[in-house]
């Protein structure tokens, strides 16, 4: 078996920080959902808050903050094909004429 | 020792590799989700009676608690804590299955209200996807069972930890995959 | 890398039925996947009968078929679409991707990058069986009852969704076979991005190797959208959902009692997202051949390498973007339908510039007529003609008159029989000296080429002319079509071309199998080949290379000025 390449991280510290924010992340979207907000609102929102605890949990977690650029280069391919398939299907079915 | 032209582990890029496939596959059920929702003359939205956004907010949290303490198991063996290892991974296994197990309740509640797979496109969708990703914990706790016993069995160390990190990035992936659906089902 | 010495011999089960061994399992997948195409080459043989002679009994064989496909030897028209589905579901799924990509990249990529297996030796080993596991699966399904698949092999919903239980079958058949293919790709991907031999960097690489892995990235982004539609159609068909069926959808007079409000272009969408890259798939290992035969038999380096590897990315990057010009009379979008057809122009650009690189690659050439060399030249105007007959397709003004009809039908055959069949065999050819090492008959050879090129030929041409004159495809008796009279004439001489192509294959079928045990022996590199396969014995022991190869130039020094020899091998 290989040797790990990337460096271990020094301290369990980020992670109790990340989890601690994804809490208040969470906690914030339910209450937002509470609100009756518009409907483009609350999907942005929503987004929004989504992304940003994906992308802590992928960072942080997933250790993406150490690893070669190629991985985030390979996400964010499949992430680019699944919006072309998004786009053209929103496109074709999603909205009513 | 084999040659590697890159210095990444085989693992380690079979594992990424392996889970851009996969948001590829919870992509495509997110898009028919999206598509359908938007554009289909009855999709059948349930009422919010029914979907129980507080006991799926503490799912939410009991996963996230899951993912930390997984990532905390990882780091506990990169210092050659095996103790703390098993600790955190009995742990993570541990709220997998209360994750579970509240979806089990989840499931029957909903099926008991007229909610079910068949009864309109969000119940399909809702009980597909959510299935879906259920049955991904579910080789997720097995993943992790595997670990765990070989770390109880001393096979893991600070120096070699490689499957344990494999199941880590398996396991935060399918809470990623969570904390997308949640909104979608529950929030919007 | 050579592996450890083996302390003991593994028992036969362990070195030939669940071998790690990357070449075990790629003539696992060659034999199996030739078995394939045999059945379903057997599959169109009949079809073509009925196409010909439509409503007469099939001669000889036709009481084998029992009533519930063939009364009195006629065959019946859902036995027909069965045919249909299963022939192409066959010929693509177990047949040319598992021969081009399961034989082909298993047995070859380790050995053109000079490393001594796959990265994941058993998950190598669980894609083959859970290959040959699907392709049993879906062969069963005509024991089913309603017999198999029939409703194409695209498996439109709604009729899919109401199609007989064999469909059921297809679906998770599928699911096997995806499952196999992205094992698969996330092995050649590892193995390509790790395991490339000391000096082995990117634009050193062969085409063959690219093509292998540009190919099982195209298969590890598509197939996954493929399953998320298979599986929303499981459930339709078994689970009562309404994915893909509208409300108030009446079948046979009677309401369907669904909650309704689902698309059917919807899958539509789901299917092309990976049926288009999978063509791609199809036709990339074969260039990656014609590529290693070409550098190989005209002694001279291929034109635009680079070109050509830039193409090959290119390509695979366009064919994510370009699958709905296959639905553009779906009823989907013409706005939509607009911006797909421009992509579709856009991607024949790479195409024509790899075909145009390897016939410059033939100027100034000393060519050596050996028969994988015929293959592969054949390969050049045959590809050219199935290429140029999609651009119609492509171009939505004439895609309207042309679509579902059997231009469609000649063109993808000119492509993947033409085409990439005619490479996957003239590979054989050229890698049978490394595989077993011992030679295949020249003559044998020579007569299997010439009568499968022109055989392919005469069943595949005239549909060009019958799709032109408007002659409809997945339709059992053409003749019920006043119009199709014309061009009915044809069909008798295409099933002739179809019968002799099956007897040009015994040449082939018996050369293979005589000269595994009698064929002449060779020489580790008897076509004096600068890649890296060669440079190990014919054939490669387990763990391949004597030694860790050390690759010091590119893949086709061939004819460099002021060297004594006519080639370099990439390790000297």
């Amino acid at each position: 078996m290989t040797e790990n390449e990337a460096p271990h991280p020094a301290s369990v510290k980020p992670y109790i920080l990340v989890f601690v924010g994804l809490g208040i992340l969470t906690g914030l979207t339910v209450f937002l959902s509470y609100l009756g907000l518009p409907r483009h609102t609350a999907i942005l929102l929503a987004g929004l808050i989504a992304l940003t605890k994906v992308t802590l949990i992928a960072t942080f977690f997933m250790h993406l903050r150490f690893e070669k650029r190629a991985f985030v280069f390979l996400l964010l391919v499949a992430l680019f094909f699944v919006t072309v398939l998004v786009a053209s299907l929103i496109k074709d079915i999603g909205l009513i004429h | 020792m084999e040659h590697n032209s890159t210095g990444i582990p085989h693992g380690k890029l079979g594992m990424w590799i392996f889970l851009s496939s996969e948001i590829m596959l919870f992509g495509a059920f997110i898009s028919a989700y999206i598509v359908l929702r938007m554009g289909s003359p009855n999709f059948g939205v349930p009422p919010e009676a029914i979907m129980g956004r507080p006991l799926a907010t503490i799912n939410t949290f009991v996963l996230i608690t899951s993912s930390v303490t997984m990532v905390l198991a990882l780091a506990a063996i990169q210092r050659d804590n095996t103790k703390q290892f098993a600790m955190f991974m009995v742990l993570t296994s541990l709220l997998g299955m209360t994750f579970l197990g509240i979806k089990g309740y989840e499931y029957h509640h909903k099926i008991s209200e007229g909610l079910t797979i068949s009864s309109g496109l969000f119940g399909s969708f809702y009980f597909t996807l959510t299935g879906l990703h259920a049955l991904h914990m579910i080789g997720g706790l097995i993943f992790n069972a595997y670990v765990l016993i070989n770390g109880l069995r001393g096979k893991f160390n600070s120096r070699h930890y490689e499957r344990v990190e494999y199941a880590g990035l398996y396991w935060h992936f399918v809470d990623l995959v969570w904390v997308i659906l949640f909104p979608v089902f529950y929030l919007i | 890398m050579s592996s450890s010495p083996e302390h003991h011999e593994p028992s036969f089960i362990r070195k030939y039925v669940f071998s790690l061994d990357h070449k075990t399992i790629g003539l696992q997948y060659m034999f199996t996947s030739l078995t394939f195409l045999l059945f379903g080459f057997g599959l169109m043989l009949l079809m073509r009968w009925q196409l010909a002679f439509p409503g007469k009994p099939i001669p000889i064989i036709g009481g084998l078929f029992g009533d519930t496909f063939a009364p009195g030897g006629i065959m019946l028209p859902e036995f027909y679409n069965q045919l249909g589905a299963m022939h192409g579901t066959i010929m693509v799924f177990l047949g040319v991707v598992p021969l081009g990509v399961g034989f082909y990249g298993n047995y070859f990529l380790p050995l053109q990058i000079g490393a001594g297996d796959m990265a994941f030796p058993r998950l190598n080993m669980m894609s083959y069986w859970i290959y040959f596991m699907g392709g049993v699966l879906m062969l069963s399904s005509f024991l089913m009852p309603g017999g198999a698949a029939q409703s194409g092999w695209t498996s439109y919903p709604p009729l899919s969704v109401i199609a007989p239980p064999g469909q059921t079958m297809w679906l998770i058949s599928m699911t096997f076979i995806i499952t196999s293919s992205l094992f698969g790709s996330i092995n050649f991907i590892v193995t390509t991005v790790n395991m490339r031999a000391p000096g082995l960097n990117w634009m050193r690489l062969p085409v063959f190797v690219w093509a292998q892995f540009i190919t099982a990235i195209l298969l590890l982004f598509a197939f996954p959208v493929l399953q998320a539609g298979a599986i929303l159609q499981l459930l339709d068909r078994v689970a009562g959902t309404s994915f893909y069926l509208p409300a108030g959808l009446v079948v046979s007079g009677t309401l369907l009692n669904r909650a309704g409000g689902g698309s059917a272009l919807l899958y539509q969408h789901l299917f092309w997202f990976l049926a288009h890259p999978e063509v791609y798939v199809l036709i990339l290992p074969a260039m990656g051949i014609v590529a290693e035969i070409l550098a190989t038999n005209t002694r001279k380096p291929l034109f635009g390498y680079k070109t050509i590897v830039r193409s090959i990315m290119f390509l695979g990057v366009l064919s994510f973007v370009v699958w709905a010009h296959h639905m553009f009379l779906s009823g989907m979008k013409t706005s939509l339908a607009r911006i797909f057809m421009v992509t579709t122009m856009v991607i024949s650009i790479p195409s024509v510039a790899i075909l145009s690189c390897y016939v410059f690659s033939l100027w100034g050439a000393s060519i050596r007529f050996r028969v994988p060399m015929l293959f592969a030249l054949a390969f050049l105007p045959l590809f050219g003609i199935g290429g140029l007959t999609g651009l119609p397709l492509g171009f939505l003004p004439t895609d309207i008159y042309l679509h579902d009809t059997y231009y469609v039908i000649g063109h993808f055959h000119y492509v993947v029989v033409t085409g990439s069949l005619i490479a996957l065999m003239g590979g054989i050819y050229h890698w049978f000296p490394k595989i077993f090492g011992r030679s295949m008959n020249e003559f044998w050879g020579k007569v299997h080429f010439w009568g499968t090129v022109v055989c392919m030929n005469g069943i595949f041409f005239p549909m060009f002319i019958q799709g032109l004159a408007g002659m409809q495809r997945r339709l059992y008796d053409p003749t019920v079509q006043a119009h199709n009279a014309t061009t009915q004439i044809l069909s008798p001489f295409q099933l002739l071309a179809a019968v002799s192509l099956l007897v040009f294959q015994f040449p082939f079928i018996i050369n293979l199998f005589v000269s595994l045990f009698k064929g002449q022996k060779t020489v580790e590199n008897p076509w004096e080949a600068t890649t890296l396969e060669w440079a190990c014995p014919s054939p490669p022991p387990h763990g391949n290379f004597l030694s860790l190869p050390q690759v010091n130039r590119g893949p086709y020094e061939y004819s460099v000025p002021g060297m004594k020899k006519d080639w370099s091998a990439q390790n000297e």
